[in-house]
């Protein structure tokens, strides 16, 4: 196996394809570099042995026999444990689902096995997906593959260092605010927020349903674009899947941008505190303009009320369906007196800290006498926060900002402060509010050897754009030939 | 605290709601940790916003309909093997009546 294990997706099916090595070859190998790893990053919750050896010797078989294989035959992807597995631990990093084996697979996990694609574990991540250091996980903090003391980011944080630190070459994770862009910044590689509806969200644990969406991760834009063409289309199992045709988005990544109008969001950018996250968006623009794509100012003036708005509108949501975890038909259940004590009882020791906080927040929000105030309000500056993207999309086809305001920032840094943490997200947000389309891609390193990511927002089903765009940043500044220097 | 945007009694009634049980010290914290979010929410009210519509779908999408096709679900015993308590081939609870 040449350049293993930072070979790409589609030179590992093209070997697996030829008859260079075979699936099970390829999977065992990256088993034993997880198995290594995994103890120093603790991006994995589980590593299916079986279930991906199984899944290589099909695919095997199918090469044997000569028919045909799919897109990602024989190619390692990690999922983010809350991605329902039919018969693997699926447990949203939380005590309350710590042993909960799901009779089922969701759509996206049911898209990669008819892709030829081997499943080989489940990654750490922010409890329940609320998050942006992942140390809210009730089990372990994953540790960034460019500086152990660093967080990887998050909620999807152990999927975007597992790919990051080569133990697979793609991953999954799920974006509500942020979600797998701003781990994807934090750890140097590329993730896709799909537009809401692209893909279907059956079998991935709710969080706030207006806002979730399943994303694409890798160390390449290409390789995010091929995982993104095998999960997105349309699934009546999910009624707010869209009924459109996906595009080509592999294609997409060799269109250039010649004639594409970028955004730029001037006083966000020179708002920037952090020089080097400054620069690193400049590079990116720099790499734009260079390939042909004309800058114009547009602004976004009411993204800075986004962390309000989605602090309210996702915790009202996620209050609502986390009500689910009571005890009774699945998961932990710590018995009390009578019905409402074991309800009580299993969610305040189920629930980790920052769960419990969001639960509370948003069932005050949605409360009698608050709704108006909060809730209501909130998504009425939704609309205007809607609005500014229209009003930029009229004279650009992307907006560009940074994906986060700074580099990774360390384990431990922001625990004891939440308001702090949520700030974090400031860029992010306001493209999940307006159910848009986004990628962050790295687009340079700072002073001190961390990953800068630059983010492009699309129009939505415009996700064709981001890929061509994205393929200019990473061709002009991106970390394509860098590796993790903490793994050394 | 001077005039806090939430206060204890109020964060126990929430909890209360939420079915969630909180520990005195769990309470405060939680109070001073909705306190400083809500304060910096308060942001809000320097948009008048009384004559735009709320945003609860970001894109416009309408209920889908399908045919009512019956299919087979999933299966009862593996679905009852996540359960905590089962018996009798359903879920078993705490004790909700009393039953002459």
């Amino acid at each position: 196996m040449s350049d293993f294990p930072w070979q790409s997706a589609f030179e590992i099916r093209e070997q697996v394809a030829g008859g260079a090595v075979s699936a099970v070859d390829v999977t065992r190998a990256y088993l034993a570099r997880a198995e290594e790893l995994n103890p120093t990053l603790s991006c994995f919750l589980t590593v299916d042995h079986e279930g991906a050896l199984a899944a290589a010797a099909q695919v095997d078989r199918m090469r044997d026999a000569g028919e045909d294989l799919g897109p990602l035959a024989g190619v390692p992807i990690a999922l983010k444990d809350n991605l329902c597995t039919r018969g693997v631990r699926t447990t949203c990093a939380s005590q309350i689902l710590g042993d909960y084996i799901p009779p089922y697979d969701a759509h996206v996990v049911e898209a990669l096995r008819a892709s030829g694609a081997v499943i080989l574990g489940k990654t750490n991540m922010d409890e329940f997906a609320m998050g942006s250091s992942n140390e809210n996980s009730s089990f372990a903090n994953v540790h960034n593959p460019w500086a152990l003391d660093r967080a990887p980011g998050g909620s999807s944080g152990g999927s975007a260092c597992a790919t990051a630190a080569g133990l697979v070459p793609l991953a999954l994770g799920s974006d509500t605010g942020g979600s797998v862009r701003q781990p994807a910044a934090f750890c140097g590689i590329t993730a896709i927020k799909p537009t809401y509806g692209r893909v279907s969200r059956y079998g991935l644990v709710a969080f706030a349903s207006s806002l979730d969406q399943i994303g694409p991760m890798a160390r390449s834009v290409r390789e995010a674009s091929q995982l993104l063409q095998v999960v997105a289309g349309h699934d009546r199992r999910d009624a707010t899947s869209a009924d459109r045709e996906t595009n080509d988005y592999v294609a997409a990544c060799e269109r250039g941008v010649s004639g594409l109008r970028v955004g730029v969001v001037r006083d966000l950018i020179d708002g920037l505190q952090d020089a080097d996250v400054r620069a690193g968006v400049e590079a990116a623009l720099s790499a734009l303009e260079k390939q042909g794509a004309s800058l114009v100012d547009v602004s976004l003036p009411h993204a800075k009320h986004a962390v309000s708005v989605y602090y309210l509108i996702a915790t009202a949501e996620a209050s609502s369906n986390l009500a689910r975890f009571d005890g009774i038909r699945y998961g932990l259940r710590v018995p009390g007196e009578d019905l409402t004590e074991t309800y009580t009882r299993t969610r305040a020791q189920g629930f980790g800290p920052e769960v419990r906080r969001r639960i509370m927040l948003g069932t005050y929000a949605l409360s009698a006498g608050y709704y108006d105030a909060f809730y209501l309000k909130a998504q009425r500056v939704r609309t205007l926060i809607r609005r500014d993207y229209d009003t930029a999309f009229e004279s650009c086809d992307v907006v560009c900002t940074p994906t986060t305001p700074t580099p990774a920032f360390a384990l431990g840094e922001k625990t004891s402060n939440p308001l702090d943490m949520y700030l974090a997200d400031i860029f992010t947000l306001p493209p999940s509010l307006a159910g848009l389309a986004a990628i962050s891609t790295p687009c340079g390193l700072s002073a001190s050897g961390l990953p800068i990511g630059v983010q492009l927002v699309a129009p939505p089903f415009e996700e064709g754009s981001l890929c061509s765009a994205g393929q200019v940043v990473e061709d002009g500044c991106g970390l394509l030939e860098s590796r993790p220097t903490a793994l050394d | 605290m001077a005039d806090p945007k939430i206060t204890f009694e109020q964060v126990l009634h929430v909890a209360k709601l939420a079915r969630l049980t909180l520990s005195d010290d769990e309470a405060r914290e939680m109070q001073e940790q909705l306190d400083a979010i809500l304060g910096y929410m308060e942001g809000l009210d320097e948009l008048d916003v009384s004559d735009v519509p709320p945003t609860f779908h970001s894109i416009p999408m309408d209920a889908p309909m399908r045919p009512d096709v019956p299919q087979r679900c999933s299966d009862r015993a593996e679905i009852l093997e996540q359960a905590p308590e089962s018996e009798s081939g359903g879920f078993s609870v705490p004790l909700v009546l009393e039953v002459e």
